[in-house]
């Protein structure tokens, strides 16, 4: 069975690194991958009238925008690679919507970068890399 | 550059008024009193008592509405609780529609507009005036009026507007003209235009000046006497910098913290209630006896009857069409479900928190009674019950909270100045939907609403609260009277809806999804 690899991806230098780790990873054994990007989202969050107006409209948007400039520009490189690649654009807390999505589509390995940055907040709330460690339903590689 | 707007703006209005402050009580004065002559005769209209009696007419008109909703739905109130409630925990929610505001986003807007002065101020003027047994009343108001509140955001989420760009518009304007045009009644556009007049002058009123107002008395209370107008143009320059400044960052922080501040409320009064553990049964019996026998208070029976109705309406808004703006952009394929997350509002806005404010209160023993006959002493005008502090309004909320716990006036005086800003937010916010409403959507009519909503400010906490009060609850109530005709028409269509729902819920065709 080949391997199908989720990675989620942010577009920050980490979120590269893993994406490069895991194609490279994929190229060698002959899988796919599965581009997961998150937006952050509670749907118990706070918003004022206008924002409730206006939100329909504005996840739109921020589809639109995260589709054209982080998940179209992968696509095209990583199936030059000759690497089979799929993406999806996520609302919701970001390491309970990777494990969803890596469940629901039947991943076999998750690979996510870490900034290492270890600050405050994240020493309060947890990290997305930390968090993955505890509660991710397949193997997952943390890229640093 | 835009930011500094407001700051210009708000610096030169205190240039202007500090230069008048040496006649500053007069400034009040004047206010005041060309306030209360040019709103007379609209708080007369609305307030007359039915004929040969002495009980207003828009009372029974709302109590009338809220009972014949009950009734026709079959006690939706009690029958879809608990789905609701499953509603707003998300069980029903597409995780596919992630990103899209939830029911509980809706709900929760929606309370942080009711849930305010209503809850603290005027219940104490229910209670001040109605005595305990208005309470009764006002909770019976607040069971019905979820049925209320159930139509009208059923209505308002089934008949709203979706433009191209992807924002929603709804509301009483939009389901009075559309509505009626489905079923082939007229006047719809006619009743839409009447709502929205009266929508902007209760955005000015209930929502803008008695805010205002409380918040100012709740200042002074703390701080010491000063001048109306002084929290007046600091509160519009506020207001000014949110909704025209788009200083988006203010209403982001008080709509997050408004929340915790309600839930500090309740549970303070909680609280207060278990330390006078001794006393809940005296004071659910003056409640109960208040509520049939009036206990000697200013208009006995009907008295404590129409301060607690005319408390509930003005406080959850069922029946009124406010709600009917604030759910309608909810992301949902079944307008009905919104309808069952908004008949949580009143529970939570006038059965549970308005009677925290009652019991704290009558419990503490704010009310001066004659030992003698158990029966609460009037005033010398004989208009309101005397109270330990010669207190009213929002000032007797705070002297039950402080009797037990000294320094919550100050944290009472906080969630006052956040509340009545909140509401104030989301009012702005109702009266511009009615203004573009009648005037067409762009810019400068918005500015235009906003200006006239910051003055108002400044007039309502100058005013004294008897006009304000007044006039509050007449344009309150007045959006009532054309919002019920049209729930009247338009239930049918509700029934129609629920009842297509029911049933797919029943058969499982409608199903969780977590």
């Amino acid at each position: 069975m080949s391997e199908k690899f989720v990675v989620g991806y942010d577009g920050s230098d980490v979120a590269k690194r893993a994406l490069d780790f895991a194609v490279s990873r994929a190229q060698a054994q002959g899988g796919s991958i599965l581009i997961v990007h998150v937006l952050e989202w509670s749907p118990y969050s706070f918003l004022t009238p206008e924002e409730i107006e206006e939100r329909h409209a504005r996840r739109k948007e921020e589809l639109d925008r995260a589709e054209k400039a982080l998940m179209a520009p992968l696509k095209a490189t990583i199936a030059a690679a000759g690497v089979p690649v799929e993406t999806q654009i996520k609302y919701g807390h970001v390491a309970k919507t990777l494990c969803e999505v890596a469940k629901k589509e039947g991943a076999t390995q998750m690979v996510i970068g870490r900034d290492g940055d270890g600050g405050l907040s994240s020493r309060v709330f947890g990290s997305v890399a930390g968090s993955l460690v505890q509660v991710a339903p397949v193997p997952c590689t943390i890229v640093p | 550059m835009t930011r500094l707007v407001p700051t210009v703006v708000l610096a030169v209005c205190f240039t202007m008024l500090a230069a008048l402050s040496a006649s500053a009580q007069s400034i009040d004065e004047t206010i005041n009193g060309i306030f209360a002559s040019s709103t007379g005769w609209f708080v007369n209209l609305i307030f007359s008592n039915f004929p040969g009696t002495s009980f207003p007419w828009i009372v029974g008109w709302l109590v009338v509405a809220a009972t014949v909703f009950t009734v026709y739905f079959g006690l939706i109130q009690f029958r879809a609780f608990g789905h609701a409630i499953a509603l707003v925990k998300g069980d029903y929610s597409d995780p596919n529609d992630a990103g899209e505001v939830s029911h509980f986003q809706a709900l929760a807007t929606a309370l942080s507009g009711t849930v305010g002065l209503g809850n603290i101020a005027g219940v104490a003027v229910a209670i001040g005036i109605g005595g305990p047994g208005a309470t009764f009343w006002m909770i019976l108001a607040g069971l019905l009026g979820m049925a209320s509140k159930f139509t009208e955001c059923t209505l308002g989420v089934k008949y709203r507007n979706e433009y191209p760009n992807g924002t929603v518009s709804g509301g009483p304007m939009y389901y009075l003209t559309k509505g009626f045009a489905e079923r082939g009644v007229g006047g719809g556009k006619f009743l839409a235009v009447m709502f929205s007049i009266f929508c902007i002058l209760g955005a000015l009123g209930g929502g803008n000046m008695f805010q205002a107002n409380q918040a100012h008395a709740q200042l002074t209370n703390v701080f010491g006497e000063y001048p109306g107008w002084i929290t007046g143009v600091i509160f519009a320059g506020i207001v000014f910098a949110v909704i025209v400044g788009g200083l988006k960052s203010i209403a982001r922080v008080t709509e997050k913290v408004v929340p915790f501040m309600g839930i500090i409320y309740v549970g303070t009064a909680l609280i207060i209630i278990l330390m006078n553990y001794d006393k809940i049964g005296w004071a659910l019996g003056q409640i109960f006896a208040g509520a049939f026998t009036g206990l000697g208070v200013a208009g006995g029976l009907v008295g404590a009857l129409i301060q607690g109705f005319r408390r509930a309406a003005f406080s959850n808004e069922a029946g009124v069409g406010s709600a009917a703006i604030a759910h309608s952009a909810v992301r949902t394929k079944e307008p009905i479900t919104e309808g069952f997350v908004s008949l949580l509002e009143p529970l939570i806005d006038t059965v549970i928190v308005c009677t925290m404010t009652a019991l704290v209160i009558i419990i503490t023993g704010q009310l001066i009674s004659d030992p003698n006959t158990g029966l609460y002493v009037l005033n010398e005008a004989g208009t309101a019950i005397r109270t330990v502090g010669d207190t009213s309004g929002v000032a007797l909320t705070s002297a039950a909270f402080s009797s037990s716990i000294g320094w919550f006036k100050y944290v009472l005086a906080l969630a006052v100045i956040l509340f009545a800003f909140s509401t104030m937010i989301s009012w702005s916010y109702y009266g511009l939907k009615a203004w573009t409403y009648l005037f067409g959507e762009g810019k400068g009519q918005e500015l235009t609403f906003k200006v006239i909503f910051c003055l108002f400010v400044v007039i309502g906490a100058a005013a004294s609260l008897g006009p304000v009060i007044d006039f509050s609850d007449a344009a309150i109530f007045a959006m009532a009277v054309v919002n019920i005709i049209g729930l009247y028409v338009l239930m049918p269509i509700v029934k129609r809806e629920l009842n297509s729902y029911w049933s797919r819920l029943k058969s499982g065709e409608i199903k969780k999804f977590s």
